[in-house]
């Protein structure tokens, strides 16, 4: 067992995704306390060995890239394939995946597969008495829970978006590259990748945007959201939802933000019709300002929230617009 | 099409912050009196889903979980909406049990049924979300998997998955036996009608001891577990609102946008 920090890096189409860089900003912390090296790998179609050799600069120490057409399209079976090679090469002591939905779909088979332990959508991340300790908020976000892996072989964690800093960049920094190969037998992985539709944000992405104009089962009906499309068009804003806005069909998955959809983090979210449940508030509290619109002055939302009113936003929401755009025109 | 469902019961996600309580010392939450456990809500999906499949291509669902004596009552549940058998995984042995060793009680178990076609389960717990259980135990059974699926279908290829993805789907064919995780979108659970709830009535559920799964008790408990717990609080928040108010809303969202253009913010 060597005292390294492995961690799985993700592309965004053509890009290194942000959560790379998370990762790397974490990994590189634990692999120094570890008194490890940083081993980054990245996995994909045509392009991913050139994007993998930006990871030095992120901080990692040994970049491995994986580059073959039948990742391009992601099955687990294929994915597992090489990163268990890599595992078993490597031998490394911690391996960090982000919560995302590769990192979220293979940490869980290889830890049992490894008998490692498991950390899911963790916060922060430490060493403590040698072993790898998280921060994970349960319960939807209603509570805290500090764990820490109880073996000294390999210890897992996914990490939550947003949740830690960027990694710093040094333009120059000096790696190890290496180039692995795939060798993935279609027959032996059981399923096979069709097809993946992206929908594409119009304007804004939720994820980048600095303002967010978010809608929920106050709103009232699909249509409603047209409010908010002003709004945002004027702010130069992204529009999102609450869960309920997307199981109710009013708006598509990729706009949920929460628990279990996007995590934002924009100077701005004003929360429209939304009562700031806690698995809400997971993907909307690293906010820095919230402004909350709702009916009831008792919602949760005003809680969290640094600026409110209470009122109708078929009222509320034109008039806001309104006055946005004669401050933004001045 | 035999599947078998994986359930668990969790305390009521809904109950609101004020009443959400937690014991510092045990490290675990103080259960709100009158309020029911209920069966977490990604399985639920997951039991319709199966039923759908079942009402489509024949064969049967047999619903599992590992808990307590109130896990008896979501399974009650799944029987009334049309799940054929249940059974519950029950014994002081099971207690402290992490994600991976009630995959492996989960495995052993499936193991004595006469074999299945798909497992399904929910993408995660609205509880503790450990994330880990269902794919682990498709680890232990060696089985392929696709995870919180939008959409399931039976092809004459396999079974065709599409899984919801943060931008957009991932269409994903797979062969039988296989484990798929249920999302919330892939559809809204039925309630069960007062014929379903007869019929449950009626219904034994058995319940399996350690014995009966036939796992060694090393593998299973506090003891086995990989992840020890150091600390459990409710996080606070400073709930400094400040409500903007005027003569009418109008003229509050127009104060309101003053404000945010004072602080910097637009
Ligand atoms: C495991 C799990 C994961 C989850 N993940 C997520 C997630 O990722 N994202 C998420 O959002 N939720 C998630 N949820 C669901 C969450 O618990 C809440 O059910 C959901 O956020 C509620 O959405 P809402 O605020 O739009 O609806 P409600 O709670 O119904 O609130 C609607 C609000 O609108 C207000 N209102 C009504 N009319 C008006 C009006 N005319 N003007 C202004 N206000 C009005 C009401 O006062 C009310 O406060 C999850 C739940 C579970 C169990
Ligand atoms: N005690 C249990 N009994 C049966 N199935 C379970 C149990 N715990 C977890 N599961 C299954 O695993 C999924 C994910 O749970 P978790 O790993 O806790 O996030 C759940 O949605 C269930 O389908």
């Amino acid at each position: 067992m060597s005292n390294n920090v492995l961690i799985l890096a993700e592309r965004a189409g053509d890009k290194l995704a942000l959560v790379s860089s998370e990762l790397c900003g974490i990994g590189r912390k634990l692999a120094d306390e570890k008194g490890g090296s940083l081993v980054a790998l990245l996995m994909g179609g045509a392009g991913t060995q050139e994007l993998a050799k930006g990871l030095i600069a992120l901080g990692a120490d040994k970049v491995l890239a994986a580059e073959s057409d039948i990742l391009d399209g992601y099955t687990n079976a294929a994915y597992l394939k090489v990163i268990d090679a890599v595992i078993t090469e490597e031998n490394p002591n911690i391996l960090l995946v982000a919560n995302t939905s590769m990192g979220r779909d293979v940490a869980p088979r290889l830890a049992f597969r490894h008998g490692a332990s498991y950390a899911h959508d963790c916060t922060d991340l430490s060493i403590e008495n040698g072993k790898l300790a998280a921060v994970r908020p349960v319960h939807g976000g209603s509570a805290i829970s500090h764990v820490r892996s109880k073996t000294d072989s390999l210890s897992i964690a996914s990490t939550r978006a947003k949740a830690l800093p960027l990694a710093d960049i040094e333009e120059g920094r000096e790696g190890e590259f290496m180039e692995i190969g795939v060798s993935v037998d279609e027959d032996e992985i059981r399923m096979n990748f069709v097809e993946a539709k992206k929908v594409e944000a119009e304007g804004v992405r939720l994820e980048d945007a600095e303002i967010v104009v978010s809608g929920g089962r106050g709103l009232g009906g699909p249509e409603n959201f047209e409010y908010l499309q002003e709004l945002a068009k004027v702010l130069k804003a992204a529009v999102g939802a609450s869960r309920a806005a997307v199981d109710a069909g009013w708006v598509p998955t990729p706009m949920q933000v929460g628990q279990t959809g996007k995590i934002v983090s924009p100077n701005l979210y004003i929360a429209v019709g939304i009562s700031g449940a806690m698995q809400h508030m997971v993907g909307a509290g690293p906010s820095k300002n919230i402004v909350a619109i709702n009916t009831d002055a008792e919602a949760p939302i005003f809680q969290r929230a640094r600026y409110g009113i209470v009122g109708d936003y078929k009222k509320v929401i034109p008039a806001l617009t309104e006055k946005c755009k004669e401050l933004m025109d001045s | 099409m035999d599947i078998i469902v994986c359930i668990k019961q969790v305390q009521d996600p809904d109950i609101p912050p004020r009443d959400f309580k937690v014991d510092e010392e045990k490290m675990d939450v103080i259960p709100p009196a009158n309020v029911s456990p209920v069966i977490n809500g990604f399985c639920e999906n997951a039991v319709e889903a199966a039923i759908n499949l079942k009402d489509e291509h024949g064969g049967k669902v047999t619903v599992m979980t590992m808990g307590d004596e109130k896990a008896r009552d979501g399974l009650k549940k799944c029987l009334a909406m049309g799940c054929d058998e249940a059974v519950l995984l029950q014994d002081e042995a099971f207690g402290g049990s992490d994600a991976f060793a009630t995959a492996r009680i989960l495995a052993s178990a499936i193991q004595k049924l006469d074999g299945f076609d798909i497992i399904l389960c929910g993408r995660l717990s609205s509880d503790w979300s450990y994330g880990t259980t269902a794919l682990a135990l498709a680890e232990a059974l060696d089985l392929p998997s696709v995870s919180q699926l939008q959409k399931v279908e039976k092809t004459d290829a396999g079974i065709r998955c599409e899984r919801a993805l943060e931008d957009g789907v991932e269409v994903v064919e797979v062969s039988t036996p296989c484990l798929l995780t249920a999302s919330n979108e892939i559809n809204t659970p039925r309630l069960p009608s007062v014929k379903g709830i007869l019929m449950a009535s009626r219904k034994q559920i058995p319940v399996w001891s350690l014995a009966d799964v036939g796992i060694d008790p090393d593998a299973v408990g506090e003891e086995a577990a990989t992840i020890e717990v150091t600390k459990f609080y409710k996080p606070v928040f400073d709930g400094n609102c400040e409500f903007i108010e005027g003569e009418s809303l109008e003229e509050a969202a127009g104060a309101l946008a003053l404000r945010l253009r004072e602080d910097k913010i637009i």
